[in-house]
């Protein structure tokens, strides 16, 4: 691209179907690394057609580089559609498994914190709590703020998925 | 319902398919194929090497415009074509590549000769295939083929297991391919096009740059239509040339890192660029901020990848060439009134300007060494210009490519994307075996030609008449010249002193060698080696330090061309 514009990264989610077959996620990461692109989160899963998995990939990048990433894509052979969400109205959500470290005199604001962000406490053990936030991005990474003063011990997220949001009013 | 083995099958899948050669190696893993393979009508070249086989399986359908099929065994000889099929997947070459594959049993145990090669070649296939299952044969070879020559056409490999070749089942060949993940758009939107065309129309110095697309889309008659209508001047890339005949008067030349003078100012100074089944490489950009700096750019290509990826096209045509092209015409013809060559008259005064005030040029003195350029003339003069000529890579290339004045499409096979010495040899044996009825030259240098020399057995064995000529220099003759121009003539790992010598190599190959040392040995040489029926080595001995000129330094914008 001549490079006149200063290319302005912003994160795009993706919802990519694909065939649900051996091999086909590595075509679809082995293009992110191979052509350079960056992937910020991935999950894939199977749709209400089992031949159909659909991947939803949080990439990060310009204008230019995402239309080439949704171009690539949609080369792909097992590759069935490619939606960027982010140029719609979309429902974005991601679970975020959370260890964080209770001292005593933290539990309480631990516990209001999740009771807050409407997560819940999975176990309980003698120095740290294991809490489950569900959200979108800005969220997730909104607990994990205020968890840090407490101090993270470990951090397991689930990866962005997300879909298109419907049609409100008239059909 | 009768049942065959799965090598049996695959053989009547090539015969549905109408293949009646291909390339290949044998091993254990495709013993049951070969054993078949020998019982069918299908004509079987043993190469010499695996790289080998691809290549030529790729020189095969250039030159014939079908599809090229290799086969190869497990492991090594998958492992070894993996370069062949990178460099017909950078040109759109549609070959299909058959690899043997240890029993699906196994797969995974680090068996003996076992590779992942559908894992290896992921990144360098159009697609590719594992068949898992004796009931996925005939899909997966049917879609292979599909996937090959349609669209932009690329390599495709189909991984055999053992035991699915040993495997029985019935067989029925479908009558068409359904792929729901692949639609390729050949119809490009007319809008665009009359987009397209109102722009070429409105043109004071417009200008066509066609690429490979053209060649792999049969377009060469309607460009070549299409650009007299309407006075436009054409340059091609590397990929490209043959699409325009090289002596008409609106023929520029190559463009790009060693294009003519011609070429590279006409895209600097043309208010619209017309670029047709090309992709922006960076050998032909330069500079790609300063490139065509003056121009609108319509881009014409069946891949959507390539519009916008390097240079932002303002009218962007997804679609093949043939059809864009014919469109475009039915829209010159409409205005069949219009006088374009008055029109056009400064902008084709200044194209030929700068033709007639820089050619490309070289001098041969009758007392001194062997100018390569003068060979790549004798050659192209010896033959009329209706030679296949094959390329190796670096200035063998470029010297075929500037001084051969390709005229006709499917003639000049050069592995233009990857740029991929050794290439040559098998694909003039590729092309020879689609075209007896032509004469098919290899334009090598010494370094290229020692990549898969051991290729002239397979000539020899299968009776090849396919000319090579090195142009020899005792360097690798391309990076010694960037070196000699950018690093302090330092000549660092390029100097091949002890090469073999050519004419008793290949007298031992059982081909037929011959040399030239001094200018007026050329002529002769040229014309006994075009008189012999057999596989013939000329070993040029030219001039140790020649350049191939003009040459843009790489980054550089184009109109910085280094002249002599």
């Amino acid at each position: 691209m001549t490079n006149t514009e200063t290319p302005t990264e912003t994160r795009h989610v993706l919802s990519v179907l694909v065939d649900n077959e051996p091999g086909v996620l590595s075509r679809v990461t082995g293009l992110f690394s191979g052509r350079g692109f960056n992937i910020d989160s991935l999950t894939v899963a199977e749709t209400t057609d089992p031949a159909i998995s659909r991947i939803s990939v949080v990439a990060p990048g310009s204008e230019t580089i995402l239309e080439q990433i949704k171009k690539q894509l949609n080369k792909l052979i097992n590759v069935h559609k490619v939606t960027d969400l982010t140029a719609a109205p979309h429902l974005e959500r991601e679970l975020a498994l959370i260890k964080v470290k209770a001292k005593q005199e933290d539990r309480a604001e631990i516990l209001r914190i999740v009771d807050i962000f409407r997560g819940q406490v999975l176990d309980v053990g003698a120095l740290e709590y294991t809490v489950e936030v569900t959200g979108d991005y800005d969220k997730i990474q909104a607990v994990l703020d205020l968890f840090a003063r407490m101090g993270i011990v470990e951090v397991a997220r689930s990866g962005v998925v997300a879909l298109v949001r419907s049609k409100k009013g008239e059909k | 319902m009768k049942h065959y083995t799965g090598a049996q099958i695959l053989m009547k899948c090539l015969e549905a398919e109408g293949v009646d050669l291909m390339f290949g190696y044998p091993g254990g893993a495709v013993i049951d194929i070969y054993h078949e393979l020998d019982a069918s009508n299908i004509r079987h070249i043993l190469v010499r090497h695996e790289q080998a086989a691809v290549h030529a399986a790729d020189g095969y359908a250039r030159a014939s415009g079908k599809v090229g099929v290799a086969l190869v065994t497990s492991g090594p000889g998958a492992t070894n074509t993996v370069t062949g099929i990178a460099s017909a997947y950078m040109d759109s070459i549609p070959v299909v590549i058959f690899t043997g594959q240890v029993p699906t049993a196994l797969i995974g145990n680090d068996a003996f000769q076992e590779v992942d090669i559908v894992g290896i070649t992921r990144p360098c296939t159009k697609h590719n295939f594992l068949v898992k299952s004796s009931k996925d044969l005939v899909k997966s070879v049917a879609q292979a083929f599909h996937l090959a020559r349609t669209g932009r056409p690329g390599p495709v490999v189909v991984d055999l297991p053992k035991d699915i070749m040993q495997a029985r089942e019935p067989f029925h060949y479908p009558e068409s391919v359904q792929i729901s993940g692949y639609r390729p758009r050949y119809r490009p939107h007319v809008g665009q096009l009359r987009k397209a065309f109102d722009l070429i129309a409105k043109a004071e110095r417009p200008l066509i740059y066609g690429g490979g697309g053209l060649i792999s889309a049969r377009a060469s008659g309607d460009l070549t239509r299409f650009a007299r209508k309407l006075s436009i001047p054409v340059t091609l890339t590397l990929m490209g040339l043959g699409a325009f005949p090289g002596d008409d008067p609106l023929w520029t030349g190559m463009l790009g890192m060693h294009g003519t003078y011609t070429a590279n100012m006409a895209v600097a100074e043309c208010d619209v660029l017309i670029a047709i089944g090309a992709r922006f490489d960076d050998r032909v950009t330069g500079k790609v901020d300063e490139f065509a700096p003056k121009a609108q750019i319509i881009h014409i290509d069946i891949d959507p990848c390539s519009i916008q990826k390097n240079i932002r096209a303002d009218v962007p045509v997804v679609g093949d060439c043939l059809s864009a092209l014919q469109t475009l015409n039915v829209f010159a013809d409409e205005m069949d009134a219009m006088d374009w060559p008055s029109r056009r008259k400064d902008w084709l005064a200044a194209v030929q300007g700068w033709k007639s005030d820089r050619p490309l040029n070289y001098t041969q003195d009758p007392e001194g060494p062997i100018k390569p350029q003068f060979v790549v003339e004798s050659l192209h003069r010896l033959t009329k210009g209706k030679a296949i000529v094959a390329t190796e890579v670096g200035q063998n290339q470029m010297w075929a490519a500037q001084y051969y004045h390709f005229k006709s499409p499917n003639s000049f096979l050069t592995s233009g994307g990857l740029g991929c010495m050794g290439y040559g040899f098998p694909a003039a044996i590729g092309a020879a075996l689609a075209r007896p009825d032509r004469i098919v030259i290899d334009i090598a240098g010494d370094g290229s030609i020692q990549m898969n020399i051991q290729e002239l057995a397979t000539a020899v064995q299968h009776n090849v008449p396919v000319k090579v000529a090195i142009l020899n220099n005792r360097y690798l003759g391309m990076v010694r010249q960037w070196q000699q121009l950018f690093k302090d003539g330092r000549y660092a790992g390029t100097n091949m002193e002890a090469a073999p010598d050519f004419q008793r190599l290949a007298d031992a190959y059982g081909a037929v060698g011959m040399r030239a040392t001094k200018p007026e040995e050329v002529e002769l040489v040229i014309k006994q080696a075009l008189a012999i029926k057999r596989p013939v080595f000329m070993d040029f001995w030219v001039d140790r330090e020649e350049n191939v000129y003009p040459m843009v330094p790489a980054g550089k914008p184009l109109t910085e061309m280094i002249l002599t």
